[in-house]
């Protein structure tokens, strides 16, 4: 059998040898192909007795599977050469930029307004919502302000334009989210809870006023609501709102025609080097306006004062957002200045949850 | 308000600190927004003995001195002419801070001597304009703190002033006794008496007075005054002209200064007329006639309109009732008789006259929030008695017309509620006597209100005169119970909920919500199919700002300029928010608007940039439409408002309701918004959006087949105006059962098009997918299907397939 091992070395040393697929090919085709020198010597086994085709034919499958074995390996080899080559050509410069993608923003003003739904949501208030223009009756009347109180002209108030021959009262541009208190309790009764975040209007433009702002109000009413229960309400919504471990507020002695008594309420803070900080300190800071739903404005709205009692209060929104997120000047709110946007926006996905905590 | 400390202590005996006086008055509900105490400034001085004085080796006008201090012999250069032995003056150590010469002292040396601080004259203390010399001091030992010096000696220099604000329910406040009633109530002292001892009249008074019955129940209810004969009205004492400047006022003559003394101390406000120049002997109280004129005390000369208050003599009008008095018959240095006026003014009247004639004065002030009704007659007793006092004088019997008006009323005090409602343990005795100290008269369980409580209108009022008394810094808080156990309830209407979901995804989808003003200015508002009277503001605060918005794309138009100008080309802007399509309530409606300017990215190496367009915005009203539960086939229609592009812009809608408009804003608008192009936009009426009619989570059931889908290819030659969707839709409809989808892969207009096809002509390409569901297709099934589409499309298009 000195043949085999002649051709063996023969086809080893030749794909050994092959410099591309083709010529790798044409070794696999003269060794193993129909017409291949192996291929030739198999064919001859079925001429043989048992006894040598035995022996012959285990040398030859040997000889068969060895080559092969061989050729495949070259195979991979090259493609693996190939491959490399390749690669090696094909480098990139992956410093360059990724395709521009457009990250959008939330502004400010409608992040913390779903922050107050989510807390106050968790404390069973709903969102009520009540139209921007308004009747005097809405905005004054009902909330116990009657047409010549001194107080109607601290609203600094935007009257709408009437046609000649209308007599009734010029409508006003809402200059509180409180008439909201009065729909929201003609339409439900009693007992309610609900918060009414919107835009509201007074005639005031300067360093730290805008002709239109954001206010929530907020109304509790039921049998026996008290103004105590009140302050645990907003001491509560303070420490989720500003995420800090505990705040701690003051009630000061205060007048609003829609509620009595009333109360202006300061929230305890420091300002050290700018920086705001609530909870701690030895500052005060006016934050909001509360009391106890003045009877004459549950008699307004429909509900008998003798069987229900409740709080009211009225927070700026941008106020509040300005304390909590850093942000300076309130005229730059509704500027839609696209660096401010970018900057105090908030992504698409910061959605405002308890679990989570409101902000990120 | 403001007022002083040793003003308050004419009315309030207390040996409280200042400290705790301001916070019971900001605990009351008086907010302390302002003290100075002049004392502050002058707190480290002390006094100081001069030992011996001789002239500076070097300088002739200056001495030499010894000084005695509380730390010992002091040697102190000083150039005032009379720094001499045996004086006892005010010293400013080194360190200290001078307030007249704004400079804080150091150890100096003056010609080669050395200077251990200075001796201060009045100027340097800011006491006065004195700088003749070094201050002085009749009294005092060294060592001694001037301000304690001062306190004793010259109370007025170190009197701290207190500016409150008043809350316009307080009208009682508006007065230095007030304020005091409510401090002694609070426990911070007592309330001093206040002695009235009615001034005999030694003559009848020459002017007589009257009311016209028409002002009689509203508007003048009570008049009174006297004249007082044979003053003389000179400049007031000093320690009224320094009560007066200490709260900002400017002493004028005694008779003006009592009447404003009256005003802040009783919030009784008067007025004096000069007697001599009023003629005809009768004061008459009447409404205005119309046109009449009056050069008032401020300088300004005002015309009356019809039924405005006045008093007026026998040539005309002489002063504004209760607002301001006339410079005609005001008083004067000459004036020798005067009539002394005191009145009950309708609060209303006054507040309406005030407002028309756009006058502000401490009386009107006063008047329209409510002083005292019945004090009007001693209040005039009171004044009369200080006029004699200060100018001498002999008093007239008083004369008046009306009378007081009775206020009396009275309201249960229920002390149960009273704690009910505050949810602060206050005992009964104690909601009792703070009443009483608040002036009310207890009857029972029936409490009524003092005459100068005007605003104390119902049981609630007493429920916060006694929470306010008692502090509502103690008020401590108690959980409110949740309305319903358990997990809470989802709280936000559908409505709600879509307005979060537009937001979220509009955002999601890369725009930066912006919140713009609800009012805009008038052309824009035309522009945009607003501007009318009805949503006209009629007092706006700026031109910019005069009509309520109908859209909100002008506000974003508006926002992109002024962006551009800045040199951000590029914009995504949104905002979702109310517009305004009238001037009632509830004439408004919720808008969802996105805008894209410029292009739709950076110049980058992958050729990202290019100008955005009409289909950037309709997907994304698309996606906003879907996250609000729109139907998924939605009819897109041309009827379009005159601000979108007439070919470029299209509707989204179902049927006649129009959820939606998105495409190119029209180039006219565009200019005239000062907006640099392309520009697109889409605005969502989200309130059209139809809602489903029951709300569960359940999703239909899934059906997928497992068999192959095909996927079959067909172009079209149209003409160039067909709307791709007719050939959509007919193909969709050629076998609805088989055709899952219908998709555009591919379009081809323009010359080139045009070239190839003929003149007019594009071709579109379809991709129909088929989705068998019982068994596999076979290519006769196919070409069957495939068949009826092309048979549809081109019946519906006019087109034929392009071979």
């Amino acid at each position: 059998m000195d043949g085999l091992d002649t051709l063996k070395a023969k086809y080893l040393t030749a794909a050994a040898n092959a410099t591309g697929e083709a010529a790798l090919e044409e070794v696999r085709l003269a060794a193993l192909g129909k017409k291949g020198e192996i291929s030739a010597l198999m064919a001859t086994l079925g001429k043989m007795d048992p006894e040598t085709r035995k022996t012959a034919g285990v040398s030859l499958n040997a000889l068969k599977d060895e080559i092969d074995a061989a050729l495949r390996a070259k195979k991979a080899a090259l493609a693996d050469a190939a491959l490399d080559e390749r690669l090696r050509s094909e480098w990139l410069d992956v410093t360059l930029p990724g395709r521009p993608r457009r990250m959008g923003t939330i502004h400010p003003v409608s992040q913390v307004m779903e922050e107050l739904t989510a807390i106050f949501g968790d404390m069973g208030f709903a969102v009520a919502e009540g139209p921007q223009v308004e009747s005097d009756w809405y905005n004054f009347d009902a909330l116990n302000i009657p047409p010549e109180h001194p107080a109607r002209q601290e609203h600094d108030t935007f009257f709408m334009h009437r046609a000649p021959g209308d007599n009734r009262p010029p409508h006003v541009l809402r200059t509180h989210t409180s008439p909201v208190q009065i729909r929201a309790m003609a339409e439900q009764g009693a007992p309610i809870r609900v918060i009414a975040p919107g835009r509201v209007y007074r005639m005031d433009m300067d360093q730290t006023h805008t002709p239109m702002f954001h206010q929530v109000e907020g109304l509790a009413i039921d049998r026996d609501i008290s103004m105590a229960n009140l302050k645990w309400t907003l001491e509560e919504f303070c420490r989720a709102f500003f995420e800090v471990p505990s705040v701690e507020l003051r009630f000061r002695a205060s007048h609003f025609p829609f509620t009595e008594p009333s109360a202006e309420v300061d929230i305890r803070c420091s300002w050290e080097g700018g920086q705001l900080k609530i909870g701690q300190g030895d500052k005060w800071m006016e934050i909001l306006g509360s009391g106890m739903v003045h009877p004459k404005v549950l008699a307004a709205a429909g509900v008998d004062p003798t069987q229900w009692q409740g709080f009211a209060f009225g927070m700026g929104i941008d106020r509040i957002a300005m304390l909590k997120y850093g942000i300076p000047d309130l005229r730059a709110f509704f500027e839609s200045d696209l660096r401010w946007l970018r900057h105090y926006g908030f992504a698409a996905l910061d959605m405002p949850n308890l679990p989570g905590g409101l902000s990120r | 308000m403001k007022f002083t400390l040793s003003w308050l202590k004419d009315h309030l005996e207390t040996s409280a600190p200042l400290d705790d006086i301001l916070y019971a008055l900001t605990d009351l509900g008086l907010e302390v927004e302002e003290v100075v105490d002049p004392a502050a400034r002058l707190a480290s001085f002390t006094l100081a003995k001069v030992l011996h004085a001789e002239p500076h080796p070097d300088a002739d006008r200056l001495r030499v001195c010894r000084v005695l201090t509380d730390e010992g012999e002091k040697q102190i250069v000083c150039g005032a002419p009379n720094a001499r032995a045996g004086i006892t003056v005010v010293l400013c150590k080194p360190g200290d801070y001078v307030p007249g010469i704004d400079v804080t002292l150091g150890v100096g040396k003056i010609r080669g001597v050395e200077s251990h601080g200075m001796m201060a004259s009045e100027r340097e203390l800011e006491l006065s304009d004195e700088h003749n010399g070094i201050i002085e001091l009749p009294s005092g030992e060294v060592g001694e703190r001037f301000v304690d010096w001062l306190a004793a000696n010259r109370p007025g220099t170190v009197d701290p002033m207190i500016h409150i604000k008043i809350t316009p329910n307080r009208p009682d406040a508006l007065g230095v006794r007030g304020l005091a009633r409510d401090l002694a109530a609070r426990g911070l002292g007592v309330l001093k008496p206040l002695v009235i001892e009615p001034v005999a009249g030694a003559f009848p008074s020459p002017i007589a007075v009257q009311i016209d019955d028409a002002l009689k129940v509203n508007g003048c209810p009570h008049f009174a005054g006297r004249v007082i004969r044979g003053v003389k009205n000179g400049p007031s004492p000093d320690w009224l002209q320094a009560r007066l400047k200490a709260i900002g006022l400017r002493p004028i003559s005694a008779l003006v200064d009592i009447t404003n003394f009256f005003t802040f101390a009783l919030n009784r406000p008067l007025h004096v007329f000069d007697a001599d120049k009023v003629t005809g002997g009768v004061l008459r109280i009447h409404p205005a006639a119309g046109g009449e004129e009056l050069l008032a005390l401020d300088g300004k000369t005002y015309a009356l309109r019809a039924g405005q208050m006045a008093i007026s003599d026998a040539t005309g009008v002489e002063s504004l009732a209760g607002i301001m008095g006339g410079e005609h018959s005001g008083c004067t240095e000459g004036t020798v008789n005067v009539f002394l006026e005191s009145a009950f003014w309708d609060p209303i009247t006054v507040a309406s006259t005030g407002r028309a004639l756009k006058i502000n004065s401490d009386a009107r002030y006063r008047f329209e929030r409510g002083v005292d009704p019945a004090f009007t007659l001693p209040g005039l007793e009171l004044a009369t008695q200080m006029v004699l006092d200060l100018c001498g004088g002999e008093a007239s019997a008083v004369v008046q017309d009306g009378a007081a008006p009775d206020v009396t009323r009275a309201y249960r005090l229920d002390p149960a509620r009273v704690i009910s409602l505050v949810g602060m343990d206050i005992p009964e005795a104690e909601q009792r006597a703070t009443l009483v100290a608040l002036g009310f008269t207890l009857n029972g369980d029936m409490a009524t209100p003092p005459t100068w409580r005007p605003d104390v209108l119902g049981e609630a009022d007493l429920v916060e005169e006694v929470a306010r008394v008692a502090s509502l810094t103690k008020l401590q808080g108690k959980p409110l119970k949740r309305a319903v156990p358990g997990v809470p309830r989802p709280i936000l209407t559908p409505m709600q909920m879509r307005e979060k979901a537009a937001r979220r995804t509009i955002a999601a989808l890369g725009y930066n919500e912006c919140v713009t003003y609800s009012f805009i200015d008038q052309t824009a508002a035309t522009l945009f199919g607003g501007g009318q009277d009805a949503v006209r503001v009629d007092n706006p605060i700026s031109s910019e700002m005069t009509h309520l918005r109908p859209d909100l794309l002008p506000g974003l138009l508006r926002a992109a300029a002024r962006n551009q100008a800045r040199g951000f080309m590029d914009l995504a802007l949104a905002e979702i928010g109310p517009a305004f399509h009238g001037g009632e309530p509830g004439e408004q409606h919720l808008q969802a608007t996105g805008l894209l300017v410029g292009a739709s990215a950076p110049r980058d190496p992958h050729g990202s940039r290019r100008p955005v367009d009409v289909f950037d915005v309709k997907a994304d009203v698309e996606a906003v439409l879907a996250a609000l539960g729109a139907p998924a086939k939605v009819q897109v229609g041309r009827k379009l408002a005159a601000w979108w592009h007439p070919g470029r812009s299209g509707t989204l809608g179902l049927g006649p309701n129009v959820m939606a408009t998105f495409g190119e804003v029209h180039p006219r608008v565009l200019a005239a918004m000062e907006v640099k192009g392309p520009a697109v936009a889409f605005t969502v009426l989200v309130g059209n959006v139809p809602q489903p009619k029951v709300k569960t989570p359940l999703r239909a059931a899934l059906t997928i087949s497992d068999l192959q889908a095909v996927d079959r290819d067909f172009a079209f030659v149209v003409d160039k105006g067909v709307e791709v969707l007719t050939a959509v839709n007919a193909a969709q409809g050629a076998d609805k059962a088989l055709i899952e989808s219908v998709r555009v892969f591919d379009q081809f207009t323009g010359e080139k098009a045009e070239a190839q096809m003929g003149a007019g002509k594009k071709s579109i390409a379809l991709t129909v997918r088929l989705q068998p569901v019982d068994k596999t297709l076979t290519e006769a099934d196919i070409e069957v299907v495939s068949k009826k589409i092309v048979e549809k499309v081109t019946k519906a298009t006019g087109g034929t397939l392009r071979g």
